[in-house]
């Protein structure tokens, strides 16, 4: 079996809401990969998660892990996954090891196994020095690691994060994401919900994109991009505010460059190819004798993906 | 196991809450002791220690019952306790009284044995009658309690309620407080069967070695504020069912391979561990920082395992009925104050009428304070039978409604 787990038009209502808050997805995870499911806030990933880890019983569809139904048989599901919740689900009056060993003997662990895996999962997560402090001592970002840590103990086989980086400071979110990727390595499947396209865009094999309670577009970042045409976008910094105008007329007719305009000491073209089409964009500013002082060009990402396909702003 | 282990986890969080601790310990043991101190009641060692009682008999029966209860007032076990002397008339034996000379006088009517057996028709005449010392209010009730005890060994509960407390309290002798203690002591006996000789232990040396006073005051502040706050105590406990929904703890625990039951049974099995050690400890903190004799240790132990039961109950469905977390908060403080003023935790509730001693049943507190009074009056675990078995009975009342109210509040779904 390739897919570790298949998520079948899966839908949530919840009552009195007015539309499906999940509506309908369905995709596939591969044994092995991280699969990113992308999407703005209240785009319906948590919902999805969390009838995926049988904490909300769907009200349509289906997801198998494993050959498991979650609808049919949670006890399979629940002993092969872990699951990272998004907002930190701890006991604040705990210890860290503490809060790792309650949650370890959730999953049936105990004894020296248990207190091995927690020393290993501490120092995973750089935090074996203040293992016994209390939780409600920790820094936001150090509370991240440990509710990560308590959803690893058991070495599921595929795990879910939902959001892990939330509000937290660079070094621990470099942390995680380099967590993610060392227990990726290691064979552990992931499915990792964000909304920064960034962290999708480094983490994953493929990446789900998620709005409305819809999954709107699906593939590996490539494929994603394609979709919006390949076409890049060069930024030319001049030195004359006033040449701006001109200059854009002139670059929109160079041979690849779809539109042009201008803005202050900004020149904004967006080009079928930049590398092919820059030669001769410096060469119409040179004789002009217009003086370029920076070039800057960016490639389709993610976000100009979800702009296409929905004509929103992937934000904050 | 697993539900074990997450009770163990409620206790442990619990008592690193120190907000918490200084409520479900401090206030409690402060409250007893300001309580008892405002009473006046709890340094003054005026009162004797209960040996050699004077107490004078009168016995005008000419039958066998009148005899025997007097030679029991000379018994052996009664010897350090009770220094009994004999009058010839009633009027003479309440002079004696009246000079506080006795603490009380005993007056076995003519014609007693032929009431109690039935050969004649009694009447009001034919009770026995305790003149009883007003200053000497605990030494009188324990020879209430004697003859009380003595009518129980001749098994005749129909006369035991004719023992003319009544009359006692007609002429302001005995405080209507004491009445109902003694009502209260009397039908207890009546419901247990195996009372013989052990209501005339209840005076024994461990009662005879404290100020009187002492115990009166501590010994029944010390469980009406422990019960009191052990009201807050669960429904802190219920409080925290709620909370861990809200902090997506509840969400994990449903994640992992644990089943509903068991997620249910651990948080109700903390909630009764954490009500069990606040009670203990305040037992045995009274007991060892004020020295409160609080009597039978397996009575109290078991009437501590039935408090605690019943008032888990009463938090579980505080729980199960509030929609959050605050709501918990809310109402349980309000049952706590309730509860406190119904069941006796702040002033006896045993001078009250009828039916406010009826609905004060529905409270932990009054079965609880009732069950330490008898079990400081030297009653043991059988006597306690009924108490036990009424908050053990509330508990499974209580239990079976919330998990059901619990279960279909679909706690456990996201
Ligand atoms: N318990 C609930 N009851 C009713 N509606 C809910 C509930 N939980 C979520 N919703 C709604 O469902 C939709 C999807 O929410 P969800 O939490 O799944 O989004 P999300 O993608 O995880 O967002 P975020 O990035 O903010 O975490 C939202 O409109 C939200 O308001
Ligand atoms: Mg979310």
């Amino acid at each position: 079996m390739a897919l570790i787990l298949e998520v079948q038009d899966l839908v949530k209502q919840y009552p009195g809401a007015a539309e499906p808050a999940v509506n309908g997805v369905s995709f596939g995870i591969r044994r092995g990969e991280v699969f990113s499911l992308l999407g703005p806030n209240g785009a319906g990933k948590t919902t999805t998660i969390g009838m995926l880890s049988c904490l909300l019983k769907p009200t349509g569809g289906d997801a198998i892990v494993d050959g498991h139904s979650v609808r049919t048989d949670p006890e399979a599901v629940k002993r092969l996954i872990g699951i990272v919740p998004q907002d930190i689900a701890l006991y604040p009056s705990l210890s860290a090891r503490e809060n790792l060993r309650f949650w370890g003997w959730m999953y049936g662990l105990g004894g020296k196994d248990l207190a091995r895996r927690i020393d290993a999962i501490l120092e995973t997560v750089g935090l074996t020095d203040r293992g016994n402090d209390r939780v409600d001592s920790y820094s936001g970002g150090m509370k991240r690691r440990i509710n990560i840590a308590a959803g690893l103990l058991h070495e599921p086989k595929l795990v879910f994060l939902d959001e892990p980086t939330v509000g937290i400071d660079p070094q621990s979110r470099r942390n995680i994401l380099e967590m993610v990727k060392a227990l990726n390595a290691q064979g552990m499947t992931v499915l990792y919900t964000t909304h920064y396209m960034e962290e999708a865009q480094e983490l994953s094999q493929r990446i789900g994109i998620i709005d409305n309670g819809k999954l709107i577009a699906l593939g590996t970042l490539d494929e994603l991009t394609r979709l919006v045409g390949r076409q890049d976008e060069i930024e030319l910094k001049i030195a004359s505010e006033h040449a701006g105008p001109e200059l854009a007329e002139a670059l929109g007719k160079v041979k690849g460059v779809r539109s042009a305009r201008s803005e202050d000491h900004t020149v904004r073209l967006v080009a079928d190819d930049a590398n092919a089409s820059l030669p001769e964009v410096i060469g119409v500013a040179n004789a002009r004798g217009i003086k370029v002082i920076g070039i800057d060009v960016r490639e389709p990402n993610l976000e100009a993906v979800f702009l296409h396909l929905t004509g929103r702003a992937l934000r904050d | 196991m697993k539900a074990l282990q997450i009770a163990f986890k409620d206790l442990t969080v619990l008592f690193r809450d120190r907000t918490a601790l200084l409520l479900m310990l401090g206030a409690p043991l402060i409250l007893t002791v300001g309580l008892a101190l405002i009473s006046g009641r709890m340094s003054g060692s005026s009162g004797p220690a209960f040996q050699n009682l004077p107490v004078v008999i009168v016995n005008l029966d000419q039958g066998v019952v009148g005899g025997q209860l007097a030679d029991a007032f000379s018994s052996d076990e009664l010897d350090d306790l009770l220094n009994p002397q004999t009058a010839e008339d009633a009027a003479a034996a309440r002079a004696l009284v009246n000079d506080d000379k006795v603490v009380a006088a005993v007056i076995i009517p003519a014609g007693f044995t032929d009431a109690v057996t039935g050969a004649k028709e009694s009447g009001a005449a034919d009770r026995i009658e305790i003149y009883a010392n007003p200053n000497r209010e605990i030494s009188s009730q324990i020879v209430t309690a004697v003859v009380e005890s003595f009518v129980q060994q001749v098994e005749l509960a129909r006369v035991s309620g004719q023992v003319a407390v009544e009359q006692l309290l007609a002429a302001g002798l005995i405080n209507p407080q004491e009445a109902a203690a003694v009502g209260m002591r009397v039908a207890e006996r009546s419901v247990s069967a195996q009372n013989s000789g052990a209501a005339i232990r209840l005076v024994s040396a461990e009662k005879s070695t404290e100020p009187e006073q002492d115990f009166d005051m501590m010994g029944y502040f010390a469980p009406s504020m422990a019960i009191l706050f052990l009201m807050y105590t669960v429904a802190l406990g219920g409080r925290n069912l709620l909370a861990e929904k809200e902090t997506g703890t509840l969400g994990r625990l449903v994640s992992a391979p644990i089943s509903e039951t068991a997620i249910l049974g651990g948080k109700l099995l903390g909630i009764f561990l954490v009500a069990t050690a606040q009670m203990s400890i305040l037992i045995l903190a009274n007991a060892l920082l004020f020295g409160v004799k609080f009597g039978d240790p397996l009575g109290v132990a078991v009437l501590i395992l039935a408090l605690a039961a019943a008032a888990s109950g009463w938090g579980i469905l505080v729980a199960a009925i509030a929609r959050t977390p605050g709501q918990v908060s809310t109402i349980g403080m309000a049952l706590m104050l309730t509860f406190g003023v119904l069941g006796g935790s702040f002033i006896p509730i045993n001078n009250m009428p009828a039916w406010f001693n009826l609905v004060s049943k529905i409270t932990p507190n009054a079965w609880g304070i009732e069950g330490f009074i008898a079990l400081g009056y030297g009653d043991t675990l059988p006597q306690l039978a009924g108490t036990v078995a009424g908050l053990f009975g509330m508990a499974a009342v209580l239990f079976i409604v919330s998990v059901t109210l619990l279960r279909r509040k679909n706690l456990m779904q996201g």
